[in-house]
């Protein structure tokens, strides 16, 4: 650990500047923008929670809404008994625990089954529960009562970007994230080289569930009443997944660069215009398989290091 | 009785489940390619039947004539000029199906997207055909029989292409091993481009098919997408004769749990079989262990 952060000093410096101006910011702007970066916040957290997982393991998961839509509705089952702090935790937990019976079930899916499996999971606790609510409930809505103001729940959710960003990076440097990166290039191999693959990824896929469950929760503090199709809404899943290949799955920081431009866009484009946002949302998908497979932040890394050496030879050659 | 009619209604909605996966069984069995914007023909088809008897006041069966070289053109030139650079550069089946996902799932937002601005979101349907038939005591209506009996045909038809032609046992041999096929001479690329235009045209025949009882939108796309691949899986991946089968099972689970457990969970019925099925035997029903 001391190790890992006496390496990354700059980073870690930047990391902490960047947290500190974020939080402070909602005393010197407006409450729309203040909405405005919670949605990119919570995008960027489910982006880099979701190539946590996928995006190493190449284990494309379409449960994105699943398991934001079970932080949702754990939130606003719990929220009238206990704390909202504990009914945070609670989603987190709730969400782990979930995916550790759908990894332990699913995980030897590979390919296309497990895309389709993971879709499928979204749309089947999507029905069951709406079909629970109307039938049991005799209600298709649950109200939220809360008076947590937006800019509570803005540094909450910061908080949950922080945690899920740093987490991913810490990870990643991790033994945990080379063996979750070994099985993303050969799966066989991984195993004979001593790896316990069932158990990184179940683990790893947990993680990232539980962060989703907690932006789920987290958001659903700013809505005042929900329902199973606004928990478990699939575009959720599909943002997330074209948020994180455009930005690039390869690196810690690919998803949050994918995840600003798409919010900017959505946001510009999805009130007024929402069949030609889908329509662009459709080119982006083509453009980033044929154009930059890799994603954006490879194409930075690289224009970064060339502007770079540029500035080092600069003065020796002249 | 009832559950007689029940199960017959199953049979009769399974027999499109299973036509409209035979379209997405060739492309993805044979072409290999998971092409996620299939449903979009399915609904363009219906679009040119729907068109063809409020607009030109025709028999909607004749729009086939229409949908079906639109279809297939507009699907071989998919393959052609967006699919095969995918297949070049991918190093296995993994990596061209995460690919193909992503371009054809582009694909469905631009088409949906389209559909959307040029013919709105709205609910569309017409009336036609839907004159009471009574067998063995249960009534149903004649379009779905006529659907139905349409499907069988389909399949059959291509069950003789695909088992009695050179072009069928070259289709086989490219769906058993494609690069073994490429060297005994059969031109994979080709056969493979044919074959996913074929599929694309089936979906457009299906749409119209379906439309003659079913309403549907510029949105019901991607509804039948997952309801073909459910099939597809179910069946097995390239098992083409299977695919008709798998249909008619999941029509029928579906009309009868829907009528014996609630209706309200269909939906959720659906999901449950084949994850079941995923989970059990993921290869598919059809397929030799």
């Amino acid at each position: 650990m001391p190790e890992i952060v006496a390496n990354n000093r700059w980073l870690i410096g930047c990391f902490v500047l960047a947290a500190i101006v974020l939080a402070l910011l909602p005393m010197f702007v407006s409450g729309y923008a203040v909405s405005f970066l919670l949605l990119m916040f919570a995008n960027i957290a489910l982006a880099t929670a979701w190539s946590f997982f996928s995006g190493a393991t190449r284990y494309i998961s379409l449960a994105t809404a699943a398991f934001f839509g079970i932080g949702i509705y754990t939130l606003a089952i719990t929220h009238v008994y206990i704390p909202i702090g504990l009914a945070l935790a609670a989603a987190a937990v709730i969400g782990f625990l979930v995916a550790v019976l759908v990894g332990l079930s699913t995980l030897r899916l590979r390919g296309v089954y497990f895309v389709v499996f993971t879709f499928g999971l979204t749309e089947l606790v999507h029905q069951v529960i709406n079909w629970w609510e109307i039938k049991i409930n005799k209600t298709a809505t649950r109200y939220i009562f809360s008076d947590v103001s937006n800019v509570a729940i803005y540094q909450i959710l910061l908080a949950a970007m922080l945690m899920t960003v740093v987490g991913s990076w810490y990870v990643s440097q991790s033994r945990l994230g080379y063996a979750l990166r070994a099985i993303g290039e050969d799966e066989t191999v991984a195993r004979h080289t001593g790896i316990n693959t069932t158990w990184v990824k179940v683990l790893c896929f947990a993680l990232s569930a539980s962060a989703m469950a907690l932006v789920g929760a987290t958001l659903a503090l700013r809505y005042p009443y929900i329902d199973a199709s606004i928990a478990f809404n699939n575009s959720w899943s599909f943002q997330v997944l074209i948020a994180a290949l455009l930005g690039g799955a390869s690196r810690f920081w690919g998803p949050m660069v994918g995840a600003i431009p798409l919010v900017l866009l959505s946001e510009f484009l999805a009130g007024t215009f929402p069949h030609h946002f889908s329509i662009a949302l459709g080119l982006c998908f083509v453009v980033i398989v044929y154009f930059i497979p890799g994603g954006l932040a490879p194409l930075i890394e690289r224009t970064w290091y060339r502007l770079r050496d540029s500035m080092r030879t600069r003065p020796a050659a002249a | 009785m009832i559950l007689f009619e029940v199960f017959l209604n199953g049979l009769l909605l399974g027999g499109m489940y299973g036509l409209i996966a035979l379209g997405l069984n060739l492309q993805y069995g044979i072409a290999r390619i998971l092409n996620l914007s299939f449903g979009e023909f399915f609904v363009g088809g219906a679009f040119i039947a729907f068109f063809t008897i409020m607009l030109w006041k025709l028999n909607p069966f004749l729009s086939v004539f229409v949908s079906i070289p639109i279809a297939f053109a507009l699907s071989w030139l998919i393959y052609q000029f967006m699919m095969v650079p995918l297949i070049k550069r991918a190093p296995d089946q993994d990596a061209l199906d995460a690919d193909a996902v992503l371009v054809t799932f582009g694909l469905f937002f631009v088409f949906q997207g389209l559909a959307l601005v040029n013919w709105s979101g709205d609910l569309r349907g017409y009336s036609y055909l839907s004159v009471p038939v009574h067998i063995f005591g249960a009534t149903i209506a004649l379009n779905r029989l006529v659907a139905f009996l349409g499907a069988c045909a389909l399949a059959l038809a291509l069950y003789v292409i695909l088992r009695y032609t050179r072009v069928g046992s070259a289709l086989r041999a490219i769906t058993i091993d494609p690069v073994a096929a490429g060297l005994v001479g059969i031109d994979v690329r080709k056969h493979s481009a044919l074959v996913f235009a074929a599929g694309g045209a089936l979906a457009a025949v299906s749409g119209m098919l379906v439309s003659t009882f079913v309403s549907f939108s510029a949105t019901s796309g991607v509804e039948y997408t997952l309801k073909a691949l459910i099939v597809v899986i179910m069946a097995g991946v390239g098992r083409v004769t299977g695919t008709l089968a798998a249909g008619i099972l999941l029509g029928v689970v579906e009309s009868l749990g829907g009528y014996l457990i609630d209706p309200a969970l269909t939906i959720a019925i659906n999901f449950a079989l084949f994850m079941l099925i995923l989970l059990v035997r993921p290869t598919g029903l059809f397929t030799r262990a």
